[in-house]
């Protein structure tokens, strides 16, 4: 694989061995670890808290983990989580007040540097955090605590060694492969050694981390190793979004009776936009004491699925299941690209896999299309 | 790549009561001066985000005349829980301000042009710093007509401030109510029905709207019949909002943010999406 | 006043703008002039049905009484609108009272002479149709949006 950036190769020692150094660099390491039966992202000590040996099957409405016959590291896609929990937490305390003396003192919650390494971050989901970059960061108005969280992230990302059931980054032109964005870029490659790691340096704090630790150089086989492996994930997607203007497909089909359809099996459960990488949705709630002396505000994730979201005096604008799962998906693939110049979807599956009911989004998109 | 963000956007300066006047049974106006603060200058169409603190936050046109400096004014109709908590307010208290915010009236676009102002409602807040700009200038604009409809006689705002506007004799002034006591002298019928009685030039018009959607897009079509291009009418959209910039995702319009898209809008950018349903 | 005077104030009011010069004659034929102080009534609830007026000056309410809550206006109309269109079908009886609000001048088309004319000429009274639907279809819409109530308090 060769893409003009510097590589080495590191073994699974190298990896622990990374996260140390990282560590001591003053980084909060989190990567995906096991809990509840899935893959997902926490802090973690070392190579050892990663789901070695572990693999997850996915499908529309299906998560599984399940053994794998070898002992890969990121032998694995996507769970559950992604990494908009900690960029774009769920819970956010905005200011807090306090009335005294017959005025009010405001005082804004400021949020310290979050100083992440991300650890085993997928081509879609830098893919994603650029998107959420360009909501959060990149109008008239940033948000100071994204903004704090995001500044000296450090990421660690993987190419995808194999595709998940409900991939389909490859048709999003969101991976696998990564292309920016990143400081590190590992691609395992297992052979009977076991594990060892092509690294591609891409930015000058990943190249200062890299420089103090075990690590031999990469060889031509190594590079040609690790481009295969990419190509055959390209190769394995299993999902497709259907080529062509999805946007003006959308956009013209506003009344399609398919959103009827997908009407009919849409529990509006929120779950596709809890997981999404890039659903950036949010509401404010307030707080107060019983004397209503000490007052807060906090914001939390929101869903276009709920009621309450529309709701302007006297009622809510979508009502029916109809008009909001038309919301979320336009929005998703059409009006997204009007509001932050790119789709606002990255082809991770999420939203398929979590779906209680397994609506896909690239079926959807196929239904409105017609044909093929 | 990263720019900062200073002060948050999302926390409200202290602004205190300082006078609070009833206009209708349901409608009342504050007026606020900041407690330390600059005054926040705003553009006639414009909203702020008004905090009852501990209760919550709702957007509230800003209703008072951009060239005095006395203090920020805001209409507020008591609809749900934060208005209702703004209600019970008095002179001296404090509540928490965000804003200005959103692009407002096309005052640019009116220089020249006969104006026509349809009003309902408590839409006729947010046009009245339309109504001072365009009195203060007068002479840079052509007719000037202002229709306002309402409930009833009772719901009638700033009933004596149209009093005086209404014996100018350089503009036409009509107030219109859905239904009346027969001690109302006034007219009696929907808003559209007052377009006949005042002059404009179709062709040389910029219509601006304010009021509930039903009545704008009737407002929109009477204004077509009588010859007013799309591309001449300006509405004023409303929208569940959190944040009022953009991050929230509450006030979307398909492609639009009502907050920092809007609220105002050139009717024939979004004709198309105020015909769909539950867009 | 001249009938000549009387041709031209029903040829310049609007509900007969452009009308054909025989169709003109002949409804001229059905037209006076009259005049009602302010406070007074146009017709009245109930009462025969006998006069379509063409509004030419001053303002006129038009009203229901509600037990308990007087007179309610639920329109106006002015200079260039028609009041009345009860005298159009049996039993020809108004709906409501007409009362004006200012002095008010106006045409009165006597109904049974313009109904006689109109079934004798089926194209003056496709004509008057004609005139007449589109301001009944208005007022409909009106009503519409009045019974909408979109100023009115939403439901909390």
């Amino acid at each position: 694989m060769d893409t003009g950036r510097e590589q080495a190769v590191l073994t699974v020692d190298g990896v622990d061995a990374l996260f140390a150094a990282l560590r001591d660099q003053g980084y909060r390491v989190v990567g995906p670890t096991l809990r509840d039966q899935a893959i997902v992202y926490d802090d973690i000590s070392g190579a050892a808290d990663l789901p070695r040996g572990w693999t997850d099957e996915q499908d529309g409405g299906h998560y599984r983990l399940t053994r794998r016959d070898d002992d890969a590291l990121f032998g694995y896609v996507v769970g559950p989580h992604s990494w908009k929990q900690f960029l774009h937490p769920p819970r956010q305390r905005l200011w807090s007040a306090r009335r005294e003396d017959g005025g009010t003192e405001v005082t804004a919650e400021v949020t310290p540097p979050g100083r992440f390494a991300f650890i085993g971050v997928r081509a879609c989901e830098l893919n994603a955090i650029a998107i959420q970059d360009r909501v959060f960061l990149g109008g008239p108005f940033a948000d100071p605590h994204y903004q704090a969280r995001r500044e000296d992230a450090f990421f660690v990302a993987v190419n995808c060694g194999q595709a998940g059931g409900t991939c389909f980054c490859a048709s999003m032109k969101t991976g696998p492969k990564v292309e920016a964005g990143f400081d590190l870029a590992l691609t395992e490659i297992l052979d009977d050694g076991g594990s060892r790691f092509l690294v591609e340096i891409g930015s000058d704090a990943g190249r200062d981390v890299l420089v103090s630790l075990p690590k031999t150089a990469a060889t031509e086989q190594d590079r040609s190793v690790a481009s295969e492996i990419v190509a055959r994930t390209t190769r394995s997607m299993g999902r497709e979004m259907p080529d062509g203007d999805i946007r003006e497909l959308l956009l013209a089909n506003l009344e399609h009776s398919r959103w009827d359809d997908v009407a009919e099996r849409c529990l509006t459960c929120g779950n596709c936009t809890m997981v999404c990488p890039t659903c950036f949705c949010t509401t404010v709630e307030d707080a107060s004491d019983l004397a209503g002396v000490e007052t807060s505000r906090e914001r939390r994730w929101d869903s276009c699925f709920t009621m309450d979201f529309s709701y302007i005096h006297g009622g809510s604008v979508r009502t029916s299941a109809r008009s909001r799962y038309r919301q979320w998906m336009t929005h998703k693939l059409a009006t997204w690209i009007d509001q932050f110049g790119s789709s606002g979807c990255v082809g991770c599956g999420r939203c398929i896999t979590w779906c209680p009911v397994g609506i896909d989004i690239t079926e959807e998109v196929r239904a409105i299309r017609g044909g093929g | 790549m990263l720019q900062v963000a200073s002060p948050d956007p999302m926390v409200p300066q202290v602004m205190r009561i300082v006078t609070r006047r009833k206009d209708a049974p349901d409608v009342f106006t504050l007026r606020l001066e900041p407690e330390g603060d600059d005054l926040p200058a705003f553009a006639p169409g414009q909203f702020n985000m008004l905090t009852a603190f501990g209760v919550g936050e709702s957007a509230i046109s800003v209703s008072g005349d951009p060239a005095k400096g006395d203090g920020i004014v805001h209409t507020i109709r008591t609809v749900g829980a934060v208005s209702r908590a703004l209600a019970g307010l008095r002179k001296g208290d404090t509540l928490g301000l965000r804003g200005p915010f959103g692009v407002g009236w096309p005052m640019e676009a009116l220089e020249g042009k006969d104006v026509v102002l349809l009003a309902g409602g408590i839409g006729l807040a947010p046009l009245r710093p339309v109504i001072y700009r365009l009195l203060a200038e007068r002479d840079r604009f052509g007719e000037v007509a202002i229709l306002y409809g309402t409930r009833s006689p009772g719901d009638i705002l700033y009933l004596r401030e149209l009093e005086s506007w209404r014996r100018r004799l350089d503009i036409d002034l009509l107030v219109t109510v859905d239904h009346a006591a027969d001690d109302w002298h006034g007219h009696v019928g929907v808003v559209t029905t007052l377009l006949p009685r005042v002059a404009f030039d179709p062709e040389n018009t910029v219509a601006l709207l304010c009021g509930p959607e039903i009545m704008m897009r009737f407002g929109v079509q009477a204004l077509g019949n009588a010859g007013v291009p799309d591309e001449a009418i300006y509405v004023s959209m409303e929208r569940n909002m959190k944040c009022a910039i953009g991050l929230c995702g509450h006030c979307q319009f398909s492609p639009v943010f009502i907050c920092k898209d809007g609220p105002v809008f050139r009717y024939d950018r979004i004709r198309y999406h105020l015909a769909l349903k539950e867009l | 006043m001249a009938v000549e005077g009387l041709e031209r104030i029903v040829r310049e009011h609007p509900f007969f703008a452009g009308l054909d010069e025989s169709f003109l004659e002949l409804v001229v034929g059905c037209a006076r002039n009259v005049r009602f102080e302010a406070g007074k009534y146009l017709f009245r609830e109930g009462g025969p049905a006998d006069q379509l007026y063409l509004v030419r000056e001053g303002r006129v309410a038009l009203e229901i009484a509600a037990p308990g809550a007087g007179a309610i206006t639920f329109q106006t109309v002015a200079e260039g609108d028609i009041v009345g269109v009860s005298w159009l079908f049996p039993p020809y009886r108004w709906q409501y009272d007409a009362h004006a609000l200012e002095r008010v001048r106006a045409i009165a088309m006597d109904a049974t002479c313009l109904r006689n004319k109109c079934d004798a000429d089926p194209g003056l009274g496709y004509d008057v149709m004609k005139r007449l639907v589109p301001i009944l279809y208005q007022r409909l819409q009106a009503t519409r949006l009045q019974v909408l109530d979109v100023y009115g308090k939403p439901a909390a």
